[in-house]
C-alpha cells in the first residue's frame, strides 16, 4: 500500500511555483496535497496528484526535473493522539521519517497522513498489525 | 626614499646590468641546451647553438615556453638539476587538474629570497622588523616566499599563515608586527576585523604591508591604508619564475621594479610574439637568467603588462611594469589561487555531468565568493533534501580537490544555462577588479 508522490526541482526564482501549478492545472491534473522543502537556492516541491505518471512526463516536457516516489499515507481517524500513535510505533520500530505533510478531504471527512520512509513494506505491516489504516493512491482521489 | 636592500644592483647603471644580464643569459642557456632535453630539442629543431647567444639582445632568438610545455613535462621534466641540487619544490594548479611543479636550488631560493627582500625594503621594512606573514605556507609560494625574503633581511618572521583572523588581530597587537604580508583582500580583512574589535589602528605598531597574489585597485588601496594606517605596496610575481618578489612597488607607486638581474622581462604581442617597445602593452615575458633548477626561457605569462626604463624618483633604476591590467587567457584568481574554467569543465565531465556550466565570481565582504551553476541531471535529484544536498557536497569536494579553493554549488534547472555552441558566457566575474599573474 503506497502513495505516488511526484517530486519537483524549483530553482528559487520568482514564478516558479505558479509556472508548475499552472502547468498541472492546464494538463487537468487534481492535485490534492503538496508541500515545498527549501534551502536558499532552491526548493523540492512534492505532490500528490491523480496521474503521477502523466503529471511527470508534462513537466519535463517543460524542462522541469520531476521524479516519482511511493510514500506512506496513513488513514488519521478523528481522535485526538492519532497520528502521534502512527509516529511513535515507527520511531520505537526504528524506522526513519525523513519528512510528513498531511491533508484532508473534507467531503469525504477524511484525514490523511503521508510520511517517507525508507521501507514502504516493512512500515505498512507494522502499521497494520497494530490497527493502522494505510492508504493506496486510490484511496485519496 | 633611498631605502634599499641591494642598492649596487637596484640603482645600477643599465650597462652595469646589462653585462650581468647578458653573462647570466650566456650562462642559462647553456645550462638549458645540456641539461634538459626538451631544450635541447627546441633549439635544435630551429638551429640554434648555445654559442648564438652573445648578449642579452640576442633574446628574441631563443623560442618561448608556456604553461602546456610545463604541462606535457609534468612533474619534474623542465628541471636542469640533479635531484641532489634541488632543495625545494613548490606548486600551483594547472588548467586541468593537474599542478604546474616548480623546483628551486639552493642559490634559487637565495636569489628569490632577494627579490622578496628587496621588495620587505622598498616598503619601509628594517632588520629591526617583525614581519607578519599571512599568506599560506604550503605548495604556494607566497607564504615561504614572504618568509625567507623576511629572514634574508635580518628582521623577524612571523609565520602566522592564513586563517583565524582574530588570532590575526591579537598577534598584530601582542607581538608588535610592524609589516603584514598577505593578499589585500584578506588584508581589508583584517582591517575590518580590527575595527569589529574596537582596537584603534593608530595604536598597533603595524607600520607597512606588502600584499600580493590577486588584483586589487587603487580604491583597495586607500582602503586598506585608512582600515589599518598603513602604507599599503603590491608585489609581483608567479611560481614558474620564482614567486612573490619578481617586482615590487617603491614609495613612488608608478609601476613595479622588475628584478631584472635574474628575471628578464619582454612584453610582446601575444599573436605575433614580436617584441614590443617600452610604454606598449603587450603580454609579459620572463626568463629566469639567474635560475638553476628551472631555467625558463621566455615564459609567457599571460598577464598583459607594459615596461618602462624611465628613471623613478626612488633611484631604483631596475625597470619597471605596470600593474597587469588583465589576461591573455581566461585563468581566473579566487583568493590568491589561480582557477581556470577548463578546470571546473573537467571536473563536472568526471562527475558524469554534461558540460553546461556558469562560473559566477563575487567579493562578498573583501573575500572573493566563487559559484558553479551547474545544471540538475535527472539522477542528482531525489525528492529528499538529504540526497539532493549530498549531490551538491559531492561536487563541492570534487571542486575543492581539483581547483584547491573552496566553491559554492548552486543547482540549477536542466537547459537553463547559455549553450556552449558559439560564444557561451562561462564566467560572469562582477568584482570589478583586472585580473593578473600571482605567485
Amino acid at each position: 500500500m503506497a502513495i505516488q508522490q511526484i517530486s519537483v526541482f524549483i530553482e528559487n526564482k520568482a514564478g516558479r511555483l505558479a509556472e508548475i501549478l499552472t502547468i498541472l492545472a492546464e494538463a487537468g491534473q487534481d492535485i490534492r496535497a503538496f508541500s515545498v522543502a527549501e534551502k536558499a537556492e532552491f526548493g523540492i516541491l512534492r505532490l500528490i496528484v491523480h496521474d503521477p505518471d502523466a503529471a511527470i512526463a508534462e513537466l519535463k516536457s517543460k524542462g522541469f526535473t520531476a521524479k516519482k516516489t511511493d510514500v506512506l499515507g496513513i488513514l488519521i481517524e478523528d481522535e485526538t493522539g492519532a497520528s502521534v500513535k502512527a509516529i511513535q510505533l515507527l520511531s520505537a520500530a526504528g524506522i526513519n521519517v525523513e519528512y510528513t505533510f498531511a491533508f484532508v478531504m473534507p467531503q469525504n471527512r477524511l484525514a490523511f497522513l503521508l510520511l517517507r520512509v525508507a521501507d514502504n513494506d516493512t512500515a505498512t505491516k507494522l502499521l497494520e498489525e497494530n490497527a493502522i489504516r494505510t492508504a493506496n493512491h486510490a484511496d485519496v482521489f | 626614499m633611498g631605502q634599499y636592500f641591494q642598492q649596487e644592483i637596484e640603482t645600477a647603471s643599465r650597462d652595469y646590468l646589462r653585462a650581468i644580464q647578458s653573462a647570466r643569459l650566456i650562462q642559462m642557456v647553456k645550462n638549458c641546451y645540456e641539461n634538459v632535453a626538451f631544450y635541447k630539442e627546441k633549439f635544435d629543431a630551429i638551429g640554434l647553438l648555445p654559442g648564438d647567444i652573445h648578449s642579452i639582445d640576442d633574446i628574441p632568438k631563443l623560442p618561448f615556453t608556456t604553461k602546456q610545455d610545463l604541462r606535457d613535462t609534468y612533474p619534474f621534466g623542465l628541471f636542469a638539476v640533479p635531484k641532489d641540487r634541488l632543495v625545494r619544490i613548490h606548486a600551483s594548479s594547472g588548467t586541468t587538474g593537474k599542478q604546474t611543479v616548480v623546483g628551486y636550488t639552493q642559490d634559487d631560493v637565495l636569489h628569490w629570497s632577494e627579490g622578496a627582500a628587496r621588495a620587505l625594503v622598498a616598503a619601509g621594512a628594517t632588520k629591526e622588523d617583525y614581519i607578519h606573514v599571512s599568506y599560506g605556507y604550503g605548495l604556494f609560494t607566497g607564504g615561504l616566499g614572504l618568509h625567507y625574503g623576511a629572514e634574508l633581511l635580518g628582521a623577524t618572521a612571523i609565520p602566522v599563515s592564513s586563517g583565524n583572523t582574530k588570532r590575526q588581530v591579537q598577534i598584530l597587537q601582542d607581538f608588535g608586527s610592524n609589516f603584514l604580508c598577505c593578499t589585500p583582500s584578506y588584508a581589508m580583512f583584517i582591517g575590518e576585523t580590527v575595527a569589529e574589535m574596537g582596537i584603534d589602528p593608530k595604536t598597533l605598531p603595524l607600520r607597512g604591508g606588502i600584499f600580493g597574489a590577486e588584483p586589487w585597485t587603487d580604491n583597495m588601496r586607500k582602503e586598506i591604508e585608512r582600515l589599518l594606517d598603513i602604507k599599503a605596496h603590491d608585489i609581483y610575481g608567479l611560481s614558474e619564475i620564482a614567486g612573490p618578489g619578481v617586482s615590487y612597488d617603491c614609495d613612488a607607486f608608478d609601476g613595479l621594479h622588475v628584478c631584472e638581474d635574474y628575471f628578464y622581462p619582454e612584453i610582446v604581442d601575444p599573436e605575433t610574439g614580436d617584441p614590443l617597445p617600452d610604454g606598449t602593452f603587450g603580454e609579459l615575458v620572463f626568463t629566469c637568467i639567474g635560475k638553476e633548477a628551472l631555467p625558463l626561457v621566455r615564459y609567457r605569462t599571460r598577464d598583459i603588462s607594459a615596461l618602462t626604463h624611465e628613471h623613478c624618483s626612488c633611484g631604483r633604476t631596475l625597470v619597471r611594469m605596470a600593474k597587469p591590467r588583465g589576461r591573455t587567457d581566461d585563468m581566473l584568481i579566487i583568493r590568491g589561487v589561480n582557477v581556470f574554467p577548463s578546470q571546473v569543465e573537467h571536473v563536472i565531465l568526471e562527475q558524469g555531468l554534461e558540460p553546461n556550466y556558469q562560473i559566477v565570481v563575487e567579493r562578498i565582504d573583501n573575500l572573493d565568493v566563487m559559484t558553479v551553476l551547474v545544471e540538475l541531471s535527472d539522477a542528482m535529484f531525489s525528492d529528499s533534501m538529504a540526497a539532493v544536498e549530498a549531490e551538491e557536497r559531492r561536487l563541492q569536494n570534487a571542486m575543492l580537490s581539483t581547483l584547491g579553493v573552496s566553491t559554492k554549488i548552486q543547482l540549477v534547472d536542466p537547459r537553463s544555462l547559455p549553450r556552449s555552441e558559439g560564444k557561451a558566457v562561462r564566467v560572469i566575474d562582477k568584482r570589478g577588479v583586472t585580473q593578473y599573474n600571482v605567485h
